[in-house]
């Protein structure tokens, strides 16, 4: 009677069962790092004394955070990456260019799979969970060591359910179901905890509204966030390109990636979301939610929408939808980052570039941007902003006396014409499904 | 370390210094902003410690002393960046109520000694004395102040802090003679 984390770490471990609370050591799929956490790991895998990383296709190498490189310092910071794939001869490592956001990328390519177990140095690496991986994010440290022996240590964590009810409401997606859960348990409510997402409103959700709950369940303290792979997570997974290699551990088959029915859960969250209202977090926690309702009056500089998060297609044309014949307000400048090229290819073939220039907004390359305060787009002194990432933390984005809200696509692009933080039908005009 | 004691001789590990308190939900862009990312070196990342959350803090504080902090420390980002700049500048230990779980890791795994001690950030002023025992697992504060129970860490983590975090602890285990050693985790080990 296991949770969908216990299966995967089980799995992984060789184990027919764990339990939560026990140390297992288990298999890793693929460890990944990015510029900012790569160069950390190849030194302290040097100092392990290690020569060649466990299985050079396995380990995952992009450069998202700072690129394309605006200073020289993060410049060079790629360049140890760079330099670390060739010798170590990285089979998945990815150039500027060639790559996007990681966790928009490596579901996308189908280099991640439902039912892997994969560490990455970078605390989004949840992301995953969104089509059924456990998936989490470890320091350099932990992750030089993944790479010297292809092995992970891990507490089983203890899993807590969540189950949404009833047909999601016009405009609501998966950020706002995060930023409400959050808001619910506060930014340490799943401290350590697998957070498992399910009942019908995550059964109508899209694979990408997933992909963004599981990426901020690190928001809420959690270790991985996982949705268990249905017949829309493999519609998905199969019209990816497929990898040449497969999972490790014990073999589970599609039928086995769910949990048991009388799995044993830390706690129960039902809630009925039926009436939810868009979300918003305000500064400076994600645990500070509103509904959009709440805040009127709250003028805005600029607006971005992007990330990991929420830079995939699905919320490019949510907020293509919204924007379609507005404009930016004057005093607002809203940007635009699109995750990974496929998802720049497609908003540009598909018109949705022609909306957005025609609103005023600036288009960037494939970046994590202004998210983590690192460029494209960073808050001045005073500044205030809404985004669609996952941190409101002081600075954040920008200067330490810049305010950030956290919202959906749908609630980014309508306040960007509104020049405040506004409700998406008070733009779009239309109420209800 | 200008007032800080450090004993780990013999696999005890202790220290007395100083208390810079701190509330709940620390993050690591307020212990180091995202913007200072594109640099490992030690020294460096240390100068950006808590440039945006508190400047004043980051400017004054001293080799030796010991942050005791409320609940969910360090939680937010996978960076390593921010135990190293701790240890970097000389902060001997971190006592919290709680600890985000990456954090927790990577502390343990760079040598940075952590406690978990609910209750000692609120028993706590700054400048207070604070003697923390991690092998016993109690946390003293003032020279006759009270003494509160933490988790006391398994052997497997007090060996691991001993040598300075996890490569070194590996690289030991890998040394010719010792191979085959190295990952074995204690059965009762906290963090994840």
């Amino acid at each position: 009677m296991a949770t969908l984390a216990e299966k995967i770490l089980a799995a992984h471990a060789g184990l027919d069962a764990v339990r939560p609370g026990q140390l297992i050591e288990a298999d890793l799929d693929l460890a990944l790092a990015n510029e900012i956490t790569a160069p950390l790991a190849a030194q302290e895998f040097a100092r392990t004394g290690a020569k060649q990383v466990w299985d050079r296709g396995r380990v995952v190498l992009l450069p998202d955070h700072f690129t394309p490189c605006s200073n020289i310092k993060a410049a060079d910071e790629c360049r140890k990456m760079r330099e670390f794939a060739a010798e170590q001869q990285i089979e998945l490592y990815y150039e500027v260019g060639r790559c996007g956001i990681e966790h928009a990328f490596l579901p996308e390519q189908g280099i991640v799979r439902p039912g892997d177990l994969v560490i990455g140095a970078d605390s989004h690496t949840v992301t995953y969970g969104g089509i059924g991986a456990f998936s989490t994010g470890v320091g350099s440290t932990d992750l030089a060591a993944g790479w010297a022996t292809g092995r992970s240590w891990f507490r089983v964590p203890e899993t807590l359910r969540f189950n949404f009810h009833g047909r999601l409401p016009r405009w609501v997606g998966g950020k706002d179901l995060i930023l409400y859960c959050i808001g619910q348990i506060g930014v340490d409510g799943a401290r350590y905890a697998a957070m498992e997402f399910g009942g019908e409103a995550i059964a109508a959700l899209s694979v990408e509204g997933r992909l963004t709950m599981c990426n901020m369940a690190v928001e809420a303290g959690g270790k991985a966030g996982l949705v268990a792979p249905d017949a829309l997570t493999w519609a998905y997974v199969d019209s990816r390109p497929q990898r040449r290699f497969g999972q490790r551990g014990r073999l589970l088959g599609r039928d086995d990636l769910r949990p048991d029915p009388g799995a044993e859960y830390a706690q129960v969250c039902d809630w009925n979301v039926g009436d939810l209202r868009p979300q918003v977090a305000c500064p400076h926690l994600p645990s500070n939610v509103r509904s959009v309702d709440e805040l009127g009056g709250v003028r805005l500089d600029q607006v971005f929408i992007g990330s990991c998060t929420n830079g995939r297609f699905e919320d490019l044309a949510v907020a293509a939808g919204v924007l379609a014949g507005h404009k930016v307000a004057p005093h607002t400048r809203l940007i635009i980052i699109p995750a990974t090229p496929e998802i720049w290819r497609r908003a540009m073939r598909e018109g949705l570039f022609e909306i957005f220039l025609d609103a005023g907004a600036a288009i960037g390359p494939p970046s994590c941007g202004p998210c983590f305060g690192g460029s494209l787009g960073v808050l001045g002194p005073g500044e205030r902003g809404l985004a669609t990432t996952n941190r409101n933390f002081v600075g954040r984005m920008g200067h330490a006396t810049s305010e950030l809200y956290l919202a959906g696509p749908a609630v980014a692009a309508a306040s960007a014409v509104a020049g405040e933080i506004t409700a998406p039908e008070s733009v779009a005009g239309v109420r209800g499904a | 370390m200008a007032t800080g004691k450090d004993d780990t001789a013999g696999g005890e590990i202790a220290f007395t210094g100083p208390a810079r308190v701190l509330g709940n939900n620390i993050n690591t862009d307020d212990i180091v902003p995202g913007r200072y990312l594109n640099t490992t070196d030690p020294a460096e990342l240390s100068s950006h410690l808590f440039a945006d959350f508190r400047p004043e803090l980051g400017r004054t504080l001293q080799s030796g002393e010991v942050i005791v902090a409320g609940g969910n420390f360090g939680c937010g980002s996978s960076r390593e960046h921010a135990p190293i700049a701790l240890k970097a500048r000389g902060v001997t230990c971190v006592v919290a109520d709680s600890f985000a779980r990456i954090f927790f890791r990577n502390a343990l795994n760079i040598g940075l000694p952590i406690l978990e001690c609910p209750g000692a950030a609120a028993a706590c002023a700054d400048g207070d004395v604070v003697t923390v025992d991690v092998s016993a697992g109690k946390v003293t504060i003032g020279a006759d102040g009270p003494t509160l129970d933490a988790t006391p860490f398994p052997q497997f983590m007090r060996d691991l802090i001993v040598a300075g975090g996890l490569i070194n602890y590996v690289a030991a285990r890998l040394a010719p003679g010792l191979a085959g050693q190295a990952g074995q985790a204690g059965q009762d080990g906290r963090s994840a």
